[in-house]
């Protein structure tokens, strides 16, 4: 374990959060999954097990797929940061999350946001993934509803619809 | 105007946009003005009284709410079936991981910390932890006889069987406990106002289980106490109980501090100390004539509860009914119970006793397959239950059914009998062995025998001011589709679009009680209710004669709007009745236990790798007859998420006891399948409709838990000819079973053939 949270005093961290440049007074230590959800009220990113095992947490630093549970917000500092919250615009779902809603991808839904941030990583490095691939992108991320095949489905279907437009 | 088909197309999921943008609201999103972080202190050993609690140094105790057994205004209980369970430990604990005490602090960083500096004395007491411990009695931990209850299901003349049987086949069988896993750990935020009462907020199943046990642990009458679900990230059961024990927590520590306190559950937490799928074992004693068919047979069925009955007895209700599977019993005995250990009470899970007790007969099943010499096609094939005959509680199959034709389709879709020849040869070369099983089974949807008469469930259909409808039932959304069902339920029943239909959060202050979101009840009983519910309005709006034959959605909407107007209000309450034909003796434990059985056939092929011991799925066949399919895509999520489930309760998911005390309550070492490790499921169904439910629908959420672990490991079998009878099935029992498979007969199992 690292140091805790509050060993040393708070200090100022700018980040740039879903194109919002913000600046929050915490500790060092404490996690970027703590500020993003409590300091910056961006509680699309879940928790489901603070150590690094479920990807529930997943966000985006400078294109980077990680678990937000595990980054200390000091390593964040200057970064620019995706969460879920960044995806739709103007209230207009992005493909992939359309798929979600139409392939059954989302069932209880605390899993969503951070498969979906995974999926947005991966077709935005791969844009027609094969189904392995598509698995393997996925693989860090659990989910208990679904047994997966409709989320692997949901991504598949997005690749589709992408390639199509 | 009629609208197209709501009812059997796979409308948007209600709440789905939320949850695909990260607005959907879980309880951990929610932050209450000066509210506070609550945290629980708990048992680190298994029995004993509590000598001394010590708070520490380092730690300004005056900044902390703390709350003990003392702080509880009426009975230091959780009430469920029976109230032996505390709150809060007083004097005595039971298990590990028991509440002893609660603490509150505005800064969550110092709540651990303030955990770490307090230490509890206790003078231990011999504890039990497994279910023969606690049938040998060494110690009494529990009532009189350690016993949470037992049944006895009897049909026929058992003893007049072992006479004529050719054969007497016998087995046991046994199953782990498994954790729930839903992804969104436990939670619940409390806050007490002096005039208006108690209102919780939490991650829950049931709304009215935690308003029943807050009135009777705080001593207030049920207008003052409001519980409203919150979205809700996963629960199968495993927040069907115990979310009544968290929101106690909270209360209690809200009402001590005046102010709003929030507990969440961090991993470890929720995997150690709540509820998890009950341990079973099952012996089995079959008798059998010499072309296959069943005689008779004694079940013994035993389930570990944990240290407090919770709900054991209907865990083991539901598990001891299903145990005679979907064949036919000219005479059975089951004798069930459920016993007390020292371990932290186990509790629902989806399947709830069936997935325990389908796994060894479906395992058993094989065995006599093997006895008599016969196929596992054909030993299912000639016993069967067929229309017109009864189940092992004397309930007659109405419904014209064909089970062989399902087991003959699902062969057929899982191309069983040239791919097992096939394994059969390439097997002799390979050090990869292939196998395939087969598992048939049932499951009853809806409480038990005269449990619904009971529940009486209310449910309602109001209009609102602006016009607009909205289902009020406490019946909850996890994930299974709660939401999107009901809301086409009742659409169709009034010819209104999908988008026209709203549904209440549930809230004890707004939702009547429509009876706990459990034992896949809700689309068979309560979406029945919602169509009636609904037609209640459309019968209102036709005799205020402001409403036609015919009309458009538009039209509906202004003759509620209207109504509403004049009247005040617009609202239809439909209460369950059963129908006259399910009838039940709760003492025999004899007749109609279910208004409907959903049945299936799931087949699965696997490999074993024999330098790793590692069993993989490669395809799995889930073929299954539930009614009417109302939403395609939802019920195959469901049907896929179950099966996901049973793969891992058969070959992934293991909880390891130390003294009672869960010691791998983590992600990193109690495992889930990934995606990588499952094959493509293939989901299957017949239609047959059924006459009790909404729209011809039977219940689905838990049927998908029962064949997965008997079908695989019947796999395993016929790729390694080794009879494995206990999961689940880890690459070490591989192991350990292939190195000792020279001795003969396997001490679990036995069977005597007579001449
Ligand atoms: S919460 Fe970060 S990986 Fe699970
Ligand atoms: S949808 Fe519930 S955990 Fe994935």
């Amino acid at each position: 374990m690292t140091e805790s949270p509050e060993a040393r005093a708070k200090r100022e961290i700018s980040i740039t959060v879903n194109g919002k440049p913000e600046t929050v007074q915490v500790y060092a230590m404490e996690r970027l999954l703590d500020v993003l959800r409590h300091e910056l009220g961006l509680t699309g990113t879940k928790e489901g097990c603070g150590e690094g095992e479920c990807g529930s947490c997943s966000v985006l630093i400078d294109g980077v797929l990680v678990n937000s549970c595990l980054i200390p917000v000091l390593q964040a500092q200057g970064a620019k940061i995706v969460t879920i919250e960044g995806l739709a615009s103007n209230g207009h779902l992005q493909a992939l999350q359309q798929c979600f809603l139409d392939c059954g991808g989302a069932q209880c839904g605390i899993c969503t946001p951070g498969m979906i941030l995974a999926a947005h990583h991966l077709l935005s490095n791969n844009p027609q993934p094969t189904l392995e691939e598509i698995r393997e992108g996925l693989s860090g991320n659990l989910c208990r509803c679904t047994g997966y095949t409709q989320i692997l489905e949901a991504v598949a279907e997005a690749a589709r619809r992408e390639a199509a437009t | 105007m009629k609208n197209a088909p709501i009812v059997g197309t796979s409308v948007p999921r209600m709440e789905g946009r939320d949850k695909v943008t990260g607005h959907a609201h879980y309880v951990d999103d929610m932050v209450l003005p000066g509210m506070l972080y609550g945290t629980t202190v708990r048992s680190r050993i298994a029995r004993g009284k509590i000598e001394r609690i010590a708070f520490g140094t380092g730690i300004d105790w005056n900044t902390f709410v703390i709350v003990g057994p003392r702080d509880i205004p009426g009975k230091n209980c959780i009430a469920l079936i029976e109230d032996d369970q505390p709150c809060l430990a007083d004097g005595m604990v039971n298990h590990p991981e028991e509440a002893l005490l609660l603490l509150a602090h505005p800064d969550r960083h110092l709540v651990p910390k303030a955990v770490e500096a307090i230490s509890v004395e206790y003078h231990p007491l011999p504890a039990i932890f497994t279910m023969e411990e606690s049938e040998a009695q060494s110690q009494i931990i529990w009532g009189r006889d350690n016993t949470f209850k037992s049944y006895r299901i009897e049909k026929g003349d058992v003893d007049a069987v072992w006479q004529s049987a050719d054969h007497i086949v016998e087995g046991e069988y046994t199953t782990g406990a498994q954790e729930q896993l839903y992804i969104e750990n436990n939670g619940m935020i409390a806050a007490f106002d002096p005039h208006k009462g108690l209102t919780v907020w939490g991650s829950l199943q049931c709304p009215y289980y935690v308003h029943k046990a807050l009135m009777k642990l705080l001593g207030l009458s049920a207008d003052r106490v409001r519980v409203v679900q919150m979205e809700t990230g996963g629960a199968f059961g495993g927040k069907e109980e115990y979310p009544s024990m968290i929101a106690a927590h909270a209360a209690l520590l809200a009402m001590k501090a005046g102010k709003p306190v929030k507990i969440i559950y961090d991993r470890m937490e929720d995997m150690a100390a709540t509820t998890k799928r009950h341990p079973s074992r099952t012996r089995h004693r079959t008798g059998v004539s010499k072309d296959g068919k069943i005689l008779g047979g004694e079940i013994d069925f035993t389930l570990d509860g944990g240290a407090y009955k919770t709900l054991s007895p209907v865990v083991l209700s539901r598990g001891a009914i299903h145990a005679g599977g979907p064949y036919y019993w000219p005479s059975v005995q089951i004798r069930a119970k459920a016993v007390a250990t020292n371990a932290p009470p186990h509790g629902a899970f989806r399947g709830f006793g069936a997935p325990q007790s389908l796994f060894a007969l479906e395992r058993h099943m094989d065995r006599i397959a093997q006895v008599v010499g016969l196929s596992p096609v054909e030993i299912r094939r000639r016993n069967l239950l067929k229309p017109g005959q009864t189940t092992t509680t004397g309930q007659t199959v109405e419904e014209q059914i064909d089970l062989g034709k399902l087991l003959d389709r699902a062969l057929e879709l899982s191309d069983y009998s040239a791919k097992k020849e096939q394994f059969a040869k390439a097997n002799q070369q390979c050090a990869r062995k292939k196998g395939m099983g087969i598992a048939a089974f049932l499951h009853g949807a809806g409480f038990t025998g005269s449990g619904e008469r009971f529940l009486g469930s209310l449910v309602g259909v109001e209009a609102s001011a602006d016009g607009s409808l909205r289902i009020l039932v406490s019946s909850t959304e996890f994930g299974q589709g709660t939401n999107t069902v009901l809301c086409q339920i009742a659409a169709e029943a009034l010819g209104l679009r999908y988008l026209d239909m709203g549904i209440a959060q549930p809230d004890t202050d707004q939702v009547p009680n429509s009876g706990p979101t459990v034992a896949s009840r809700t689309v068979m009983v309560v979406g029945k209710l919602v169509e009636s519910a609904a037609l209640g309005i459309k019968e209102t709006l036709a005799a205020s004669g402001m409403l036609g034959d015919s009309y458009s959605p538009e039209e509906f909407r202004s003759a509620c709007l209207g109504y509403v107007r004049k009247h005040g209000k617009l609202r239809s309450l439909v209460q369950y009745q059963q129908p006259d034909d399910i009838v039940w003796d709760e003492e025999k434990y004899h007749g109609s236990a279910y208004a409907a059985f959903a049945w299936a056939v799931y087949i699965a092929e696997v490999s074993v790798d024999l330098t790793t011991y590692q069993v993989t799925v490669d395809d799995f066949v889930a073929l299954q007859e539930i009614g009417r399919v109302l939403h395609p895509v939802l019920a195959r999520g469901q049907i896929i998420g179950g099966v996901a489930q049973g793969i891992g309760f058969a070959l992934y998911e293991k909880v390891i006891w130390e003294q009672g005390r869960m010691q791998n309550g983590q992600m990193t070492n109690y495992i889930m399948p990934t995606c990588a490790d499952l094959p493509s499921i293939r989901v299957y169904f017949e239609e047959l409709g059924n006459i009790h439910g909404a729209y011809g629908a039977k219940g689905i959420g838990e049927l998908p838990m029962d064949g997965p672990a008997p079908a695989i490991v019947n796999a395993v079998e016929d790729a390694l000819h080794v009879p494995f009878h206990a999961i689940p099935l880890l690459p070490e029992d591989i192991f350990a079973a292939l190195s000792e498979s020279a001795a003969p007969e396997s001490a679990a199992t036995s069977a005597r053939g007579k001449e």
